[in-house]
């Protein structure tokens, strides 16, 4: 009787501890990625489509093509519910299996990675979120954060607004709103919206919503109404942006004078206003719908055979597309480091030479049957953004539709203050690591 | 059987009055710290260490904070988050102004200025008690995590907003920053919280845990025998958030390498909450108890299915770690309304008396 317990006992002990004992070796030829989705908790409504944008993508090279150049893909999500707690257990636990690279996919959890992704030697990719001063590759060898940062979107804001009023002379004297999280992700255009304003003579209003308060505005918006901006930039994530968007058309205010961020862009984020979002006005860095034979071949090969957890309906929304344009860079990274090393099962290493060396040009997109999907994307050893070109997308009450030319930042005004930011970055941090990575020649 | 001290006399009062009185006691905790101490650092990967063990013991150690607050002087608080922050801010200033200082003694600083925080938002407790004071706390956390990310002093005017922990080193070995090993981390947060914990262990078993028992199980009888409380209920809010203090900063520091202000949230003042409230009020194991059940299972839960191979998706893993999490709560609850301690407790009487229960 109690030798049965002991057995059992042993049993339950091996079985529990096993996931902490040291991990066996991985296979060979392969690629391992990991995704750090948040399908759970309060922001899962925009984590729910871009986790599953980024998997299919990924499902469909490996439906498609078997991996990625002779390599096999092994994709395995960790939920983080957006916790930054739940993010550093999830990556202890993929650490040991040798990722390629991270997706983070909340600013809190970068925070965490940065500094350790040069010591445990797996490259950041935190696509268009996350610390704006990591695009400075000489002191961020291993995080990068293209197509665009804050500050970028923040300064096509503002020239957006100056076309619209019809010059940057125009603008003097306009009230500017910025209706932002008071968390470091919302504050973070402050700095360049404050010197532009300096620069081109409009006043800056800021409103911060506190993190409690995100679906409780009304207040906030009254002090927009006292104040009547001309225009107002939202820079807001999950459960903020909807309520943002009905509260202004509640006040009456413009639609096509509020713009958000890429991040207050969801189908989800316009749609519970109804009638009154109409004209309401977001950044985007990638197309809208399925009329690319990228997502045609998502469909074909990963959401028709039942292989997604997506909706059929929502594939090609906003969010969607955008955890597609995630996996297209995690993939064009990989290859690019296949490519570079000559070898199919790369590396962390590897895959940040790929990163640094990312060159989707218009022919590598026509490739990939994403013509005009997104810009073309290319990265350097010093610069690991790019300040890729953004348009601005409006809603008509069903979905996105573009409403301005793809419109390049102005990168004469953000680069000074990357580079700053980088340097205080570094100096705060005393001892932070000189760059030794090599920079491979450009293709 | 084997749990009998039947032979064992005690001869002084020294020995009647130890912390373990029982043989089997004192073997059982050299054992857990045997195993703590050597057989995890030795066996354990980083995963063990960095995201099961040392989580654990840092939470542990704010649970006794506030154990020892609420559960000890019967004051409710919701801002044991907030101290926490104070902490490892604190700890993060301290740091940046004087590098050359060791991180230790800054960690273990940071906690005094946590305490002294802490007497300021104790002060109304002398007035109001109970859900009043509840509240009051609660405003003490407000107003804590608006400075966290109004006073740009506090993270050094950084462009993020956040605080990123440097490297520090103790004797040329790097114990914070991107460069310390998981094993260095946990054998000094187990060394802090060992230490904390025995200091606890004394303080409530001499004049002030007396003090601090007796006020809350009456207040005016323990004033009429000649207990200040004005003295006394301030004194328990400062060791409390010492010791959430300095589970604050090594939170950051050991643990997390850099924090937005996000991390001490109300939410994380009432996770300590219910770890205090399922571990048992008043009590130091069950301190230890809370935090294991209400961090470390919902971890072994997640790694359940996909040992046993089952194809279920990370985001439904998550849930059904959500449902059964939350029924273990109730169920352990239900049976034992006083914590997971007193469980333990009539466990080990039901070893005693055995084979003859009575």
């Amino acid at each position: 009787m109690r030798k049965k317990h002991l057995v059992l006992g042993a049993a339950v002990a091996a079985f529990v501890g096993a996931p902490f004992a040291v991990p066996s070796a991985q296979a060979q030829e392969s690629v391992y990625v990991p995704l750090f989705t948040y399908r759970t908790g309060p922001f899962a409504g925009s984590g729910i489509p871009i986790a599953n944008g980024m998997s299919d993508y990924l499902n469909m090279l490996t439906e498609r093509d078997g991996g990625i150049g002779g390599a096999k893909l092994i994709v395995e999500e960790c939920e983080t519910g957006y916790d930054t707690k739940k993010g550093v257990e999830c990556y202890e636990s993929v650490k040991g299996k040798k990722p390629v690279l991270t997706n983070p996919y909340s600013t809190g959890i970068t925070l965490q990675l940065i500094p350790t992704a040069a010591v445990d030697k797996i490259p950041v990719l935190s696509m268009a979120y996350g610390l704006s001063a990591s695009a400075d590759g000489n002191l961020f060898p291993w995080v990068f954060n293209p197509p665009a940062t804050y500050w970028d979107g923040a300064s096509v804001f503002v020239k957006y607004a100056a076309q619209k009023e019809g010059g940057f002379d125009k603008l003097k004297g306009k009230k500017l709103g910025l209706v932002h999280l008071d968390a470091p992700y919302g504050k973070e255009p402050i700095p360049l919206l404050e010197a532009l304003a300096k620069e081109y003579g409009f006043e800056l209003k800021l409103y911060p919503v506190p993190a409690s308060e995100m679906q409780n505005q009304s207040s906030l918006w009254l002090n927009v109404r006292r104040d009547r901006p001309d225009w107002i930039y939202l820079q807001g994530w999950g459960a903020m942006n909807p309520t943002a968007v009905k509260e202004a058309a509640k006040i009456n205010f413009p639609m096509n004078r509020l713009v958000g961020v890429w991040w207050s862009g969801g189908d989800d984020d316009a749609r519970p206003a109804g009638d009154g979002a109409k004209g309401y006005s977001s950044l985007d860095f990638h197309a809208v719908g399925t009329d690319f034979p990228v997502i045609k071949d998502i469909q074909k090969y990963v959401v028709d055979k039942g292989k997604s957890q997506v909706q059929k309906e929502k594939v090609g929304e906003n969010l969607y597309n955008r955890g597609v344009v995630n996996s297209m860079l995690i993939a064009e990274a990989i290859r690019t480091a296949q490519q570079i090393t000559g070898k199919k099962a790369v590396t962390g290493e590897d895959v940040r030479r790929g990163l640094e060396q990312l060159n989707i040009s218009d022919a590598r997109l026509k490739e990939m049957g994403a013509t005009g999907f997104v810009s073309p994307i290319r990265t350097s050893c010093t610069d690991h953004n790019g300040h890729h070109k953004v348009y601005v997308a409006e809603w008509n009450g069903q979905k996105w539709v573009k409403a301005s030319d793809w419109m390049e930042p102005m990168k004469d005004k953000v680069r000074p203050l990357i580079e700053a930011a980088a340097k205080a970055y570094a100096e705060s941090n005393t001892g932070w690591p000189k760059r030794t990575e090599p920079c491979d020649k450009s293709s | 059987m084997l749990y009998r001290e039947a032979g064992q006399f005690k001869t002084n009062y020294t020995a009647d009055m130890a912390v373990f009185p029982i043989l089997q006691d004192r073997i059982g905790i050299a054992v857990i710290l045997g195993i703590a101490a050597i057989i995890i650092p030795l066996f354990g990967n980083d995963f063990l260490l960095q995201a099961v063990m040392t989580p654990f013991l840092v939470f542990s150690l704010a649970t006794i904070g506030l154990n020892l607050l609420t559960g000890y002087t019967g004051l409710l608080s919701l801002g044991s988050a907030g101290f926490m922050g104070v902490g490892a801010y604190a700890c993060y200033k301290l740091s940046t102004i004087f590098p050359g200082v060791n991180i230790i003694v800054w960690i273990i600083a940071s906690g005094f200025v946590a305490a002294a925080v802490g007497v300021l938002f104790g002060l109304p407790s002398l007035r109001i008690k109970g859900f009043y004071l509840a509240v009051a706390t609660l405003a003490a956390q407000f107003f804590l995590s608006w400075c966290f990310i109004r006073v740009p002093w506090l993270f050094n005017y950084n462009v993020s907003g956040a605080i990123e922990v440097p490297t520090r080193t103790l004797f040329g070995v790097p114990i914070t920053g991107p460069n310390a090993a998981p094993v260095t981390r946990y054998l000094i947060v187990l060394a802090i919280v060992v230490a904390m914990t025995w200091l606890a262990s004394n303080l409530l078993r001499g004049r002030f845990g007396r003090m601090w028992m007796a006020v809350r199980d009456m207040d005016i009888a323990a004033e009429l025998i000649g207990i200040k409380l004005l003295q006394t209920k301030l004194l328990a809010f400062a060791v409390s958030s010492f010791y959430c203090g300095v589970a604050g900063a090594m939170m950051v520091f050991l643990w997390y390498g850099g924090a937005e202000a996000e991390v001490f949230s109300i939410n994380q003042s009432f996770t300590i909450l219910f770890m205090v409230i399922i571990g048992g009020l008043g009590s130091l194991i069950g301190s230890f108890f809370g935090a294991a059940l209400i961090y470390i299972l919902p971890i072994i839960l997640r790694i359940v299915p996909a040992e046993l191979g089952m194809p279920l998706h990370a985001a439904t893993v998550e849930h059904l770690t959500f449902i059964i999490v939350g029924a273990l709560i109730i169920i352990f609850l239900i049976v034992e309304p006083h914590g997971l301690a007193r469980l333990w407790q009539i466990g080990k009487q039901k070893l005693r008396v055995w084979p003859f229960p009575y």
